[in-house]
């Protein structure tokens, strides 16, 4: 019974053929030919012109062919809806059937055909299934309901399935628990607001009871769930631990790291003091070294979390250091990872061992794996001071190797060795030197050249050394450019004399035949320095530089914690939040996690919250590569930082400095202008000149123009997810038009150009009404607002939730996805105000279901004020009255796509409350969730000119203030 | 969570593609065929994001598994599952190879099908699986065994099924073990740690309750806490296990709160569980390499070994394997006991000996001619590794005991053959027999290393 031959037939006819061959009246024909078809569907041709032919043989009693046939059904349905209806007869009976395997199968089937009209039928089965006797049965409907919401939630919603679903929760088949877990987990993602799973103390005792007695995969989709509880108070979270401990002998290593999830997070609510704290970690390492004799592929999952966990609690493994010793055999994608590990565990007492790992390392046949070696050596070096001696000398053995990328690899890291120990180990400049001219990637040869200018005064040729890189300085890379530049600077500064001619080359060559801006900027500070004042010069180039860190590609504390809360899954192995790869809204909460319980201490010992500097404490980071303001101080040059950038803090003192020290007197005397107008927002274009305190007085009006209610901007879009693009906004609505406030920043460091933007079809048919207007590139720290005007002509398509909008942002790096919400109001048009009797009767007409009610926050408004403030966001008063000393106002709003909204407003002194119907027949194809009218209301009632939003205002005007203090007249 | 699942063969052309996601499409396919298995250089990850989509794959010769999402899935799960997956068709249809796809292509869709339901991995127990994906058709079955089947597949013991008879009551029990060393180029012993393997096979008839019992040090504390005099004599005995993992059937919270590894097996062969330890580890072998560069052409090397064990034991096939660089161009070997070779496609001079007391040496010695060349790939060195069985357990890891019991066929120890291939302190034990491999580093030039260097072992069996 060979079935591949099924895969040979590739004759033209084909399709003809199989035709007749599912019409025969011979039952095995019949399924010879199912099969060749679904043969021919998975080598990818189209066989969908067999639809009416393949459903045909649906109605039969073998299984195998039964099966086949939905195969089919699955993959075509979507094409061929009308004929797909075909299908739904047997499907209904077959859920019905005495054999459970049969209605399993079809409950089963019918979720994965998402056409609509089969959809509506599949209701009244899967209701029926999912109180089916038989557990087989109930665990398949279980994931149906998933498998529906997916393609209609508010189906779901309706019908009540969701219920049906929590009291599965409770059933006593531990299969059918996990998988109602895993169905309501899935739901919940995308509903993040709802509490879906009303996870208590009861309902996480039935789930911890189910996990002893489910299938490794049910446990795993339980402890997930579990992971996003946050208990009550430390004795629960601890009493949780103990019970999801055992599960860390678990063969399957996909339980064990889900359950290393779960005791990693509810650890930080544990006190440290506690006898158990400590039993818990020591119970920790055991497992995870033990998941590194897993197959390479989970190894290489294992290490990603591993790598995490060091960073969060590096006690954890302190000890375990062998273990990450690379073998002979690992594939090169756990060696790398495992060298990671080395270096964040290497520590004073085991420095010794890892060294001599490191230099075996060193001479291994994958360049990648070499590269990081010799690096892993300088950082060493960095991190032990004690082991610093002998790292240098292995660097110094190692570049005798005469091995190109060893080589060069090992300049880049000995120049991160000078900036922690200056003036100990000058000696081995002169076997660098002789290195030279085998230097061909930019990185070497802006750290030897860093070198060079850096110890100029000791070494005798520094300015012939520098001067042979100056001749093919248009060929150099820019990171070259630049450091030829300052080292060049530094060079003159100490020894003036005898390269004056060289400074003025290379400032020339800087200044004016060089396209980039950056390098001219830089050029062009040098030059007005050394010409006005130059011991101010000296203090600047020459100051005395921070402190580089121990460690590196320390993840941000933040999201490191957020990422803890994702152990095991994809995001722990990108190490990014899902945010950053997963479309649309699904998954994309935010985690945390959970906060310290009261009874724990207040402060986290330095030792236990190494990750990340401590607040308070200087943070003497590595700046990220190459940032300008660093560079300017002669900071650049860290070592390359591979994961996101640290903090900037440091970066940031930097430029105070340059405002506030030495160069005071430098802005006074030249003509400084202020920044370019493109990075001013329109409306605070006054003299800067008259210092800031004005302009706030100024800005403060801003706000108040017209129009109605504005939010402060929110960051949309983070540069670290846009290559450096920072995008932050809002939405307004003044005289009838929409706009989109938008606040671009570049946080890269190349210029960006070619700004363009699209909207996603979304529920009200917003579009851009005009293209983005960006007139000038924007340079890298720049910031430039725009507001976009906004039509609602778009294409419509309902979104989730509703007032979700997807925007595209292109520019000359690369396009950018970001979704945002926008608030209802901005939606509400001028001609909202509803005619009286026509207000009364439809306020009838409206059904109950459609009607909510809420109360107001905070509103010490009389009617009036409220009337004004609510017509203002063109909510309009139609009617008032008195009743029973309390004012009700009755309004009306109408939507930019014609829906109505009526609203009764009860004014009660102090108590403010707000019933809002919406009619039933005008909302279709769907209905307004009266929660966004809520908060339009809500949003219009609370002053626009509070306080907060004049201080993001301000804020905001700082920001793009301070980003470009400085900008030299050409 | 999982969205699809395609196999490919090494060409990259598909044999199995099945979605379970609407937001995968058919361009998933093809992203994965050119982005990965037409990628030119070797592969760097096992998990690939192409255009926001995440590909998890897993080799087994010449076919690629892999397995699509667009969410944040539970990473590890996949890779388990795809695991799992492998075993489930090697289970049913032995070796995972290209004709043997095809040639069951219905079987694995309807496995597929099974075993992941809207990409949330179910029951994948082939003991399970088997009482009802027989590619038979299931019309025959009666109204109870069909409950039968849906209680098992659902139920708490997932993998075994009721109803299961075997005239005879038999029990296989190894314990399977592998040193990893790390040696210092004088010899010393850096680090070693065994990781071991109790594997079972169980032929019994109904839902036997089984227990298994080792040497485990806080087990035997416990016990001997009542006389001192037997904490001190069982002291020696028992060995400290770092880690160890089960089994699904292995009761997890028992074993935490007493432990005590008890359960219900599955029918046939299963890996019970996997343990670690460091501590008192007996080497049974050491090995001495001597390699001496003579000119640019020629090594040559001595390799001694010792047995380290009691004389009165003996290790059998033992297995030397000494790599050899990739320009070799002849080898002479000769050796005091046993057989050697030079295997040109290995790479590798391999030595067997068939017999070797305890506290005995024997020696290898080799002259390898080398092709002058100027290649400039290096040899990666690979360590020297050694195959054996000892009558013991390099670990210290004995079994105390293994009871049966089914409480409704009501049979017990007493009426199960069992055999043990560890020793044990019980009746019943017939041989013994452990494999092990020891692996050392193979330096070429001994005298130019400074440091120590790792050196480990896959288990080979």
């Amino acid at each position: 019974m060979t079935d591949s031959k099924y895969f040979t037939t590739t004759k033209k006819g084909e399709i003809f053929e199989l035709k007749a061959e599912l019409n025969s009246d011979k039952k095995e024909k019949k399924k010879e030919a199912v099969k060749k078809v679904i043969a021919s569907m998975t080598v990818g041709k189209d066989v969908s012109a067999l639809f009416p032919d393949v459903v045909n043989c649906m109605q039969t009693d073998n299984l195998e062919l039964k099966k086949l046939v939905y195969l089919y059904l699955m993959n075509y349905a979507k094409s061929q809806p009308d004929m797909a209806i075909m299908a739904v007869n047997t499907f209904v009976k077959d859920c019905e059937d005495p054999n459970p395997l049969i209605r399993a199968l079809a409950v089963r089937t019918m979720g994965c055909i998402r056409v609509d009209k089969i959809t509506e039928y599949l209701c009244e089965p899967l209701r029926k299934c999912l109180k089916d006797e038989d557990p087989y049965v109930r665990k398949t409907a279980a994931v149906c309901v998933a498998k529906l919401h997916d393609i209609n939630a508010q189906l779901v919603e309706d019908q009540g399935f969701l219920d049906t679903l929590k009291d599965l929760i409770s059933d006593s088949n531990p299969m059918v628990v996990a998988n109602a877990v895993a169905a309501l987990s899935e739901i919940a993602e995308s509903h993040p607001s709802s509490n879906l799973l009303d996870l208590n103390p009861q309902s996480i005792n039935k789930l911890l009871t189910a996990l002893n007695e489910c299938t490794e995969w049910g446990q795993i989709f339980i402890l997930d769930c579990l992971a996003n509880y946050t208990p009550k108070d430390d004795r629960e979270a601890q009493s949780i631990c103990e019970r999801v401990t055992p599960r860390l002998s678990h063969a399957n290593s996909a339980v064990v790291l889900s359950a290393v999830k779960v005791l990693m997070k509810f650890m930080e609510m544990l006190s440290k003091d506690l006898d158990y704290y400590g039993t818990l970690l020591k119970k920790l390492a055991p497992p995870l070294v033990t998941l590194l004799s897993a197959e390479p592929e989970l190894q290489y999952v294992a290490l990603r979390n591993i790598n995490l966990i060091v960073q969060k609690r590096p006690e954890i493994l302190k000890h375990e250091m062998k273990v990450f010793f690379v073998k002979y055999n690992d594939p090169i994608y756990v060696k790398l990872e495992k060298l990671d590990i080395m270096i964040r565990l290497a520590s004073q007492a085991n420095i010794a061992q890892v060294l001599a790992e490191l230099k075996e390392y060193a001479t291994e046949v994958d360049v990648d794996f070499v590269r990081k070696a010799v690096r892993a050596i300088g950082r060493c070096a960095i991190k032990v001071e004690q082991s610093a001696e002998r790292c240098v000398s292995t660097l110094l053995d190692l570049i005798q190797t005469k091995v190109n990328y060893v080589v060069q690899e090992a300049i880049v890291v000995i120049k991160d060795i000078f900036r922690k120990y200056p003036n100990k180990y000058e000696s081995v400049i002169a076997t660098l030197c002789e290195n030279l001219d085998s230097l061909d990637e930019p990185e070497a040869r802006a750290a030897m050249i860093w070198i060079v200018g850096e110890y100029a005064e000791r070494i005798d040729n520094a300015d012939e050394l520098l001067e042979s890189f100056l001749e093919g300085f248009h060929d150099e890379s820019t990171q070259v450019q630049l450091q030829l530049l300052t080292g060049i600077v530094k060079l003159f500064l100490k020894k003036p004399t005898e390269t004056q001619e060289l400074v003025q080359q290379v400032l020339s060559l800087a200044t004016q035949d060089s396209d980039n801006p950056d390098l001219r900027d830089r050029g062009y500070i040098y030059w007005r320095l050394l010409s006005t004042d130059p011991v101010a010069a000296k203090e600047v180039v020459l100051a005395e530089k921070p402190l580089i860190s121990e460690e590196t590609d320390l993840i941000e504390p933040t999201l490191l914690d957020e990422l803890i809360c994702y152990i095991g899954t994809l995001a722990s192995v990108y190490h990014k939040p899902p945010s950053a790869f997963v479309e649309g809204g699904r998954g994309v909460v935010h985690k945390s996690l959970p906060p310290r319980t009261a009874s724990s201490e207040s402060a986290e010992s330095p030792e236990t919250a190494p990750a990340g500097a401590p607040p308070g404490e200087q943070p003497d980071v590595i700046p990220a590569q190459g940032d300008l303001l660093g560079d300017l101080l002669n900071l650049d040059l860290g070592p390359p930082v591979s994961g996101p950038p640290l903090t900037t803090s440091s970066v940031q003192m930097g430029a105070v400095d340059l405002l506030g020290g030495g160069l005071d007197s430098l802005i006074g005397g030249t003509n400084f202008v202020a920044p370019p107008t493109a990075a001013v927002p329109a409306s605070l274009g006054a003299p800067i000149s008259s210092g800031l305190s004005d302009l706030f007085d100024l800005t403060s009006g801003v706000g108040t123009l017209s129009g109605s209610y504005v939010a402060p901007k929110a960051v949309w879009l983070p540069a670290m997810k846009a290559k450096g693009l920072e995008i932050s906004g809002t939405f307004t609505r003044q005289v009838g038009s929409i706009s989109m406030d938008l606040q671009l920043t570049n946080k890269a460091l190349q210029v960006m150009t070619d700004f363009a933007i699209q909207f996603n079809r979304n529920s009200f048919g917003l579009a851009p009404a005009a293209p983005l207007q960006v007139h000038a590139p924007l340079s890298p720290n720049q910031t430039v607002e725009i507001s976009l005007p906004l039509s609602t002509v778009g294409s419509v398509m309902k979104m989730e939730p509703l007032n979700n909008l997807q925007v595209a942002v292109k520019n000359n790096i690369d396009v950018f996805y970001f979704s945002t919400l926008y608030p209802l109001h901005i939606l509400f048009v001028e001609d909202g105000k509803m005619d009286r009797q026509m207000f009364l009767a439809t306020w009838k007409d409206i059904p109950n279901e459609n009607e909510a009610q809420f109360q107001i926050r905070d509103c010490p408004l009389n009617a009036e004020a409220a009337s004004s403030k609510l017509q203002s966001s063109n909510i309009f008063t139609v009617a008032k009255r008195n009743v029973e000393g309390q004012d009700m106002l009755y309004q009306s709003l109408k939507l930019t796509n014609g829906i109505w909204v009526l609203a009764e407003l009860r004014i009660q002194p102090g108590n403010p409350s707000c019933t809002v119907r919406a009619p039933a027949p005008t909302l279709r194809p769907w209905s307004l969730p009266l929660v966004l009218v809520e908060d339009a209301v809500q949003a219009s009632l609370q002053a626009w000119l509070e306080p907060e939003s004049v201080r993001s205002l301000k804020r905001t005007f700082l920001e793009s203030f301070h980003i470009h203090p400085v900008r030299l007249p050409r | 969570m999982i969205g699809g699942l395609f196999i490919y063969n090494h060409k990259g052309e598909v044999l199995i593609s099945r979605v379970y996601r609407d937001d995968i499409g058919r361009n998933a396919v093809d992203a994965f065929r050119v982005n990965v298995i037409h990628a030119r250089q070797q592969v760097r990850s096992p998990v690939t994001n192409i255009a926001r989509t995440s590909f998890f794959h897993v080799k087994r010769s010449n076919i690629w598994l892999a397995a699509v999402t667009k969410q944040n899935v539970n990473a590890a799960m996949v890779f388990e599952f795809l695991y799992k997956m492998c075993d489930v068709m090697a289970a049913y249809f032995g070796k995972i190879s290209e004709e043997n796809i095809k040639n069951n292509f219905v079987l694995i869709y309807e496995l597929l099908d099974e075993i992941l339901d809207f990409g949330y991995p179910q029951n994948s127990e082939t003991g399970a699986l088997k009482t009802f994906i027989t590619q038979q058709g299931i019309k025959s079955q009666t109204k109870e065994e069909q409950s039968q089947i849906t209680s098992q597949v659902t139920g708490q013991i997932g993998w075994r099924r009721e109803g299961i008879k075997y005239r005879r009551n038999e029990l296989f029990l190894d314990v399977l073990e592998s040193v990893n060393l790390l040696m210092s180029p004088q010899g010393q012993v850096l680090s070693a740690h065994v990781s071991g393997r109790v594997v079972m096979k169980s032929y019994l008839s109904g839902m036997p309750e089984c227990k298994f019992g080792m040497n485990d040090k806080i087990v035997i504390e416990k016990q001997g806490k009542g006389t001192a005099d037997e904490t001190s004599k069982s002291g020696k005995q028992s060995i400290a296990i770092d880690d160890c993992t089960f089994h699904q059937c292995v009761r997890l919270s028992k074993f935490d709160s007493e432990r005590s590894i008890s359960f219900i097996p599955p029918d046939g062969e299963f890996e019970l569980m996997r343990y670690r330890t460091t501590k008192d580890i007996i080497l049974p072998f050491r090995v001495i390499p001597l390699v001496r560069e003579v000119g640019r052409t020629k090594l040559e090397v001595k390799v001694v070994i010792k047995s380290n064990f009691k004389p009165s034991l003996l290790a059998q096939k033992i297995e030397v394997r000494i790599p050899t660089p990739l320009n070799t161009s002849g080898v002479q070997v000769i050796c005091m006991k046993g057989k050697a070779k030079y295997k040109a496609s290995e790479n590798a001079i391999v030595w067997k000996i068939k017999r070797m007391a305890g506290m005995k040496e024997s020696q290898i010695s080799a002259e390898i001619e080398l092709l002058p060349t100027n290649d400039k790939k290096k040899w990666a060195r690979p360590p020297i590794s050694m195959n054996f069985e000892v009558p013991f357990a390099p670990s210290g890891l004995k079994v105390r005991y293994l009871k049966v019991f089914e409480p409704k066929l009501n049979y017990s120890d007493h009426d199960v053959i069992k055999w043990v291939q560890v020793p044990l302190p019980l009746p019943p034990h017939i041989s013994v027999s452990s494999l092990l491999l020891c692996c050392l580093p193979f330096a070429p030039a001994p005298e130019s290393r400074s440091g120590p260097s790792t050196l480990q072992v896959g288990l080979v069996e």
